[in-house]
């Protein structure tokens, strides 16, 4: 067992893991903090996706002790102070969820494309989306979730 | 007068707030404790015989609860798992329903079929345990391909089946057919090959099981689009425990398409190892298993031809369809390639005889079953090529040919040669649209300038027709179905008027929620956020048959509706009592009921807390107001419309880019169109993806599956999609209380063919789905 250390949703938390640990399990098993999921075993679908320091991040695909000393931010810690984030508020606009499951990863990826393109055109916003597979909604609403979100993320 | 957030409105759905914040209750987000771990040991074969299986160094390592394999389910008395439809082939035989158990008892079928159940302290274990599971396997040959299955001398992988064959059903008139193609000026034909496609709703199945020894209860949680059925067919099939002692939940669950339909294996053995452990024990499926074990969809192999006169009219249809079942026949499989496809075979065209025949068979492959659209996307795909290669032949213009054959906005009801009698439409109001929208006449131009341009440009066509709302029971019944398919719904109002409206249906995406609290909003006066939607738990739903073949609106919305009405005649009486008036004088308008003639009026929530407060009340009056109903439909709903896709070819690669997707929707009524437009665009996609995309590929060999996860099987992303036009044409369905039709497979029925059609009129040639960049490159550059 490792002991790992970080920041989740601004709370200091600290566990004892096995080593091979992931950092998505971590988050759902330790943390019970289950609005990050899984949706498959080969870092394909990015519903597992969150923030670690600022970045999106596959957390299927880091080690929960590559984490240590992170700063993390889940989908339950998007919203400050009871109000949504702006893209979580785009995604229920325009219908840009179904039934929800690939949501949590979709919004964190989303949110990080814009902080690194803030005006994103269509055709930026698939190419980005590119890591993150939604079976419902054909991510037409999805594109124009993301696109409303970032003129109201002042880009 | 219209009502807020009522019938009509784009409402934002009610369900998004948990899920855009993390706080849904998916099945694996759900835990209890001191539960176990289940891991199923699958079979690494495609096809083979087990003579023995030794569990003595698994049960000893660390952490092992139990381990069980088919043998003991069989001494428990655990029946196999079953098919609800019987199908009667020509010669008048039942079809062939080999067994099925949960797990394998001597022989595995497809590589993935359950061997051993492993239950430890946590999933690490469970599969470190399995790896020490010896199974001696004598190794036979498989046969994956649904022709050769049904070939002579291929392996035989039932004793129950001889030849592998399933079925061999007809249905229609061959001699008129036979008659008509004999004096036909003009025949087409066309083969057609209709992919398997994986499912692939984004949360894998899953299950918890819990036992409680004191009141003998077991609880199941399960990913189901239909908890009731599962209950039903656990307890009266497989003996998991009688109805009274087995509840089932179905919490959120992240997309179904189908595929969670099924009473499958894993669910049975979880509940029921959950029992022989007395320990809560749960199963999640990981993404490979989600391959190799979800009932699949489509793998058809069809022979067309189109018979027709001098002047391009249509006069007969025949169709010849092997479709594969896979290793085991699931829970509805073998109603999908007969009652929801050849029954559809007339599409929007007027046909005066129509005949399809359809061998299903068995092969060692993963169980294929409904996927959405079901029979339907199949029956849509053979229609629509077959009509633009007719036209083609006819050198017609492919649209000029089917505005020729359709049936006209006056013929209905119209019956069609395959049994289906069609309420209302308008066919070539949707093309005539679908046409402008994209600019049809503006075609020639555009392609024109794609050559310029070193490209090459193509137009389809696909104007698709489905049965949704399913089913009328009687008529179901008749065919064969093992179930009634009503839907119940229970209104009930708390004293302070709120409501609360239990549903059989079941959302796993489609927003219920929001969708049926409109219905009482609009129809009772009550504010859309103090009406709570319940469904997916047997103990708290009447009963359900549950939500598939685009029935929750039209069947569900229905039982809603019914219910609505027992309210309001209910609340009329006590208006009446309370307003001192004759009951025949009170009028009622969205929760408002009135005195006729006068200024006196009460709410429905005065009424509500009345009936629970009945101090002033009818003496013959029941207090309180709750009221169910169960709707069994008149007939089903014929959704229709087309779809239009636009495509530029690079000669260079083989990629196809659809430029452009125009589409006209006849869904009857809709109550909110923001959802209606978002299953739409979810349809589309999927059928973008069959025809584009996604194909599950066997090695023919060792019957190894070689797509088995998303490094393999290419689902759709955003870039390989385009926005979407899409608009409605209206003709409310006669036959149900709301008039709404059904959308949620419009989409991925209409897809494949409008794309393909416009992949091969760009090509000049015919080519199968998936239309991959090697493929349309090989077709390009050979002869």
């Amino acid at each position: 067992m490792t002991t790992v250390s970080m920041t989740v949703n601004g709370k200091q938390v600290s566990a004892d893991v096995a080593p091979n640990t992931l950092l998505v399990q971590f988050i759902r098993e330790n943390l019970r903090l289950t609005g990050t999921h899984v949706g498959c075993d080969t870092s394909q679908c990015g519903a597992c996706t969150v923030h670690v320091d600022g970045d999106s991040v596959k957390s299927c695909t880091m080690l929960a002790v590559q984490a240590d000393g992170a700063d993390v931010t889940t989908i339950e810690g998007l919203a400050q102070n009871g109000e949504l984030h702006p893209m979580q508020a785009a995604f229920k606009e325009n219908h840009g969820l179904q039934c929800g499951f690939c949501t949590p990863g979709m919004i964190m990826s989303a949110v990080d494309l814009v902080k690194r393109n803030p005006n994103p055109s269509e055709e930026t916003i698939r190419t980005e989306l590119e890591g993150n597979i939604c079976r419902c909604t054909g991510y037409h609403n999805i594109v124009k979730s993301v696109k409303a979100a970032s003129e109201n993320m002042g880009g | 007068m219209s009502v807020e957030n009522g019938i009509g409105a784009s409402v934002r759905r009610k369900e998004d707030q948990r899920f855009i914040t993390g706080n849904g209750h998916y099945l694996d987000d759900i835990n209890r404790v001191g539960q176990a771990y289940g891991y199923f040991l699958r079979s690494p074969h495609a096809f083979a015989k087990i003579s023995n299986i030794d569990l003595t160094a698994a049960k000893a390592a660390p952490g092992v609860v139990d381990i069980f394999t088919g043998a003991d389910m069989v001494a428990d008395g655990v029946g196999g798992l079953i098919c609800g439809w019987g199908i009667t082939s020509k010669d008048g035989s039942p079809h062939n329903a080999p067994p099925h158990n949960s797990l394998a008892v001597d022989a595995v079928r497809h590589v993935g079929d359950q061997v051993a159940f492993v239950i430890a302290d946590t999933l690490q274990q469970a599969k470190d345990a399995a790896e020490l599971i010896e199974v001696d396997y004598e190794v036979l040959t498989p046969v994956t391909n649904i022709s050769k299955a049904l070939a002579p001398g291929a392996p035989q992988i039932h004793e129950e089946a001889p030849g592998n064959l399933c079925y061999d059903w007809e249905l229609g008139d061959k001699a008129a057919v036979d008659a008509a193609f004999a004096n036909a000026a003009h025949v087409s034909k066309i083969d057609l090959v209709n992919n398997r496609l994986s499912p692939n709703p984004m949360e894998p199945r899953a299950a918890l099981g819990e036992y409680d020894a004191g009141s003998e209860e077991l609880t199941l949680h399960t990913t189901s689009q239909n908890p009731h059925v599962a209950r039903l067919i656990m307890s009266a099939f497989l003996g998991i425990a009688p109805e009274n002692k087995l509840r089932v939940i179905a919490p959120d669950v992240g997309g179904g398409f189908g595929s969670k339909i099924f009473v499958y294996a894993e669910e049975t053995t979880t509940i029921w190892a959950a029992r022989k452990i007395n320990r809560p024990v749960k199963w999640t499926s990981d993404r490979s298993e989600a391959f190799l074990t979800d009932a699949h969809g489509r793998d058809h192999v069809s022979h067309a031809e189109l018979a027709m006169d001098n002047d391009g009219k249509i006069l007969a249809f025949r169709v010849s369809t092997q479709a594969n079942m896979g290793a085991y026949l699931s829970t509805f499989a073998s109603a999908v390639p007969t009652y929801l496809y050849g029954t559809l075979l007339s599409g929007q065209y007027k046909i005066p005889s129509i005949y399809v025949e359809v061998q299903a068979g068995f092969t060692n492959t993963t169980a294929v079953d409904a996927y959405r659209g079901a029979g339907r996307p199949e029956a849509t795909y053979v229609v629509e090529r077959m009509m633009d290669t007719a036209a083609r032949d006819l050198s017609m213009d492919p649209t000029e040919f089917r505005l020729k054959n359709f049936i006209q906005p006056d013929a209905y009801p119209y019956e069609t040669p395959v049994i289906m009698t069609y309420d209302s439409g308008d066919y070539p109001l949707a093309m005539n649209l679908a046409k402008e929208m994209i600019d049809y006449d503006g075609f020639a131009a555009r392609k024109a300038q794609s050559e310029a341009n070193g490209k090459i440009r193509g137009i389809g066509t696909a104007a698709y027709i489905e049965a949704c709302g399913i089913a009328p029971s009687a008529a179901v019944g008749s065919l064969g179905a093992g179930v009634g398919l009503w839907e119940s719904a229970e209104v009930r109002f708390n004293p302070t008027g709120s409501v609360t409206v239990f549903t059989g249906s079941h959302s796993h995406g489609q927003g219920h929620e929001t969708t049926f609290a409109q219905i009482i909003a609009d129809k009772l006066g009550v504010p859309i956020e103090s009406v709570e939607v319940v469904h997916g738990d047997t103990s708290k739903v009447p009963f359900g048959m549950g939500t598939y073949g685009s029935r929750s609106l039209a069947v569900g919305g229905s039982a809603i509706v019914k219910a609505v009405d027992k309210i309001v005649e209910k609340s009329k009486k006590i208006a009446a009592h309370l307003m001192e008036a004759s009951v025949e004088d009170i009028e009622h308008e969205h929760g408002v009921f009135s005195v006729a003639g006068t200024d006196k009026q009460m709410t429905m929530g005065e009424i509500a807390f009345a009936a629970y407060v009945p101090h002033n009340y009818p003496a013959d009056l029941e207090p309180g107001m709750a009221e169910n109903a169960f709707y069994d439909p008149l007939n089903f709903t014929f959704p229709a419309g087309t779809h239009i896709a636009e495509v530029e070819i690079d000669p260079a690669t083989g990629i196809v880019d659809i430029v452009d997707w125009a589409a006209a929707d006849d869904f009857g009524n809709i109550i909110n169109p923001m959802i209606v437009e978002g299953q739409v665009h979810g349809g589309v996609a999927q059928g973008i993806g069959q025809a584009l995309l996604e194909g599950v590929v066997y090695d023919d060999d060792s019957g190894q599956l070689i797509t088995g996860s998303y490094m393999d099987y290419c689902m759709p992303r955003a870039d390989d999609l385009p926005s979407f036009r899409i608009t409605t044409t209206n003709t409310p369905c006669p036959s149900n209380p709301l008039g709404v039709k059904g959308c949620g497979e419009a989409g991925a029925i209409a897809a494949p063919a409008a794309l393909m059609n416009a992949i091969v009129n760009a090509l000049g040639k015919d080519i199968d789905m998936p239309a991959t960049p090697e493929k349309v490159w090989r077709a390009i550059n050979s002869n």
